[in-house]
């Protein structure tokens, strides 16, 4: 809109190349890392090619998309399997880590006595903690959700305890003033207040689900008709079957990409009018 | 209607006491003695200014008067019906502190929301007040779309929103730049005489309490306490000409002079102390 604005006006040689610049960079943001990829995967390419490398070492880029299209059966069955773990367990994430959160801020007591032990769990590799729940959880998609969520929960914890937290001031005094009940204060004004943050969480934890998820089934080693992208990965690494292995590898890395995408969306719809992280750069 | 409000800075020595402060202490935790013996009595439809310099106590007087804060010592009489209900009290922050989230409509509504009225239901004061404060128009506007002057605008529509019969300011207009306060100055005073509400405006400009005030209390710090009161006997309406007029500038200097006298007061205090 600016851009337009000021190509109509006559403009001194320094503010013209700024206005240049700042078109360069819009299109640069954009184009300079695509341009990149796509002379690393030429590279990738060539050097499978220059080498003589076995498919079973580092298959071709093509190859890849091959087998993604071959085995698309096998793997979006698989994918379906993680991303239900993932969704499932960023719920359950959302509804502990808020439900908590909430639960801390009616009181410092509460919040003193049991924050140390989210701690404790955040800190802990899941790796470790992983044979305690196979030894106390028999069935799998629980074993697989309680991983995932112990990942992804402590990030919407903290933030949403530190957003229920930092309400201005004079706004808890205004409240007060009014004569606001508990309820209200949090509903009004807490929660409210602690959006950006719980977002910021959110953002955090929609990655860790799907680590989580991901961790979970690589310790449980399920294998089968119902299992998800890791048990394919190992299975096609014990088979040598590189070609599928990549193919897996790319679905959860765009899995992940598309999950933080979507969650900054979401999080840039609800906040966009009055955040300040969610402004445009105003000069 | 000019006689009557050319009547209203007179007729106030004789109205009803509001509330009396009788011999109000506050001491912090940390030692501080923020208010010592403090009797000062406020009347029905004063528009009263506490002048001071910093740390004189003057914001932890209006606190004490809204019911944030508790005296350490001494009573806050409120006459005319025991306790005065919260909802008879506006306050006015020296930020504006709207809701960042809320439309100006949502933000003006938050004291009617939380007293349980619906936003229809609320939607004819709103929009009134709204009128009242010269926004009309800027109804779904978010406070950050809004100037300084704006967002302290809202400030007082939801402060005034509940009809209260005293608004609390603290140093409502110290953070704008001078053309947009004489403009809130003016529009404020307009809003006091038309609904006859009292009003108890901390500052540590002179010229605004002047300006503004029946009544200038001078306080001084260290401790905090009243030191002396000036009443201000100039004719409401008071408008631009008032500003710019010698009446004015007389009553600035001698208000001047007493605060200087207040600051002079703790200077030597804190000197005898050594």
């Amino acid at each position: 809109m600016t851009a337009i604005d000021e190509r109509t006006l006559k403009l001194d040689p320094e503010e013209a190349r700024r206005v240049r610049q700042e078109r360069f960079e819009r299109i640069g943001r954009w184009l300079l890392p695509l341009a990149i990829m796509i002379l690393a995967i030429w590279l990738w390419d060539r050097i499978c090619v220059w080498n003589e490398v076995p498919q079973y070492i580092l298959p071709r880029p093509g190859v890849v998309m091959q087998t993604l299209y071959n085995d698309a059966g096998l793997l979006f069955s698989s994918l379906l399997v993680t991303l239900r773990i993932t969704f499932l367990s960023l719920a359950l994430a959302v509804i502990g880590g808020v439900g908590l959160s909430v639960l801390f801020a009616q009181s410092k007591w509460v919040e003193m006595s049991f924050f140390p032990f989210a701690i404790v769990l955040q800190v802990t590799p899941i790796v470790a903690i992983f044979p305690l729940i196979n030894i106390y959880v028999n069935n799998q998609t629980t074993k697989l959700l309680l991983c995932a969520w112990i990942v992804a929960f402590f990030p919407i914890l903290s933030n949403t305890t530190l957003g229920l937290n930092s309400v201005d001031r004079n706004l808890r005094d205004l409240f007060k003033l009014n004569g606001a009940t508990r309820w209200q204060q949090l509903r009004y004004l807490r929660l409210p207040a602690a959006m950006p943050y719980f977002l910021g969480g959110l953002k955090i934890a929609g990655g860790l689900s799907l680590i989580g998820a991901v961790v979970a089934e690589f310790v449980a080693g399920t294998t089968g008709q119902s299992s998800g992208l890791a048990s394919r990965i190992i299975e096609a690494g014990y088979r040598l079957n590189a070609p599928r292995l990549f193919a897996a590898l790319l679905l959860i890395s765009l899995t992940g990409i598309l999950i933080f995408l979507v969650l900054s969306l979401i999080s840039h719809l609800i906040l966009r009018r009055w955040h300040e992280s969610a402004l445009k750069q105003e000069r | 209607m000019m006689r009557e409000q050319v009547a209203q800075a007179p007729a106030s020595a004789v109205a009803p006491t509001l509330l009396a402060l009788r011999g109000v202490g506050k001491v912090f935790s940390n030692g501080v003695t923020a208010l010592s013996d403090v009797d000062l009595t406020i009347r029905e439809g004063d528009f009263l200014s506490l002048l001071g310099p910093s740390g004189c106590g003057k914001s932890t007087a209006l606190r004490l008067i809204a019911g944030l804060s508790t005296p350490t010592s001494g009573v806050l009489d409120w006459r005319g019906g025991g306790s005065l209900d919260r909802a008879n009290i506006g306050f006015v922050f020296q930020e504006p502190t709207l809701l960042p989230w809320a439309s100006v409509f949502d933000n003006v509504w938050l004291p009617l929301r939380l007293k349980g009225i619906s936003r229809a239901k609320a939607a004819p004061a709103i929009t009134q007040m709204l009128a009242r404060v010269h926004l009309t128009g800027f109804e779904n506007a978010v406070p950050r779309e809004l100037s300084g002057g704006m967002k302290m605008r809202v400030s007082i529509a939801r402060a005034m929103v509940t009809k209260p019969r005293v608004l609390l300011m603290d140093e409502p207009f110290a953070a704008l730049d001078e053309i947009t306060r004489f403009k809130l100055n003016n529009d404020l005073l307009e809003l006091w005489q038309d609904e006859r509400f009292t009003v108890v405006f901390v500052t540590h400009s002179v010229f605004e309490s002047v300006f503004l005030s029946n009544r200038v209390v001078v306080m001084a710090a260290r401790p905090g306490r009243v030191f002396d009161e000036l009443a201000i006997e100039a004719a409401y309406p008071r408008d631009e000409a008032f500003r710019t007029s010698p009446d004015y500038a007389g009553l600035c200097r001698q208000a001047s002079d007493v605060l200087v006298n207040a600051i002079n007061s703790t200077a030597g205090l804190h000197h005898d102390g050594h």
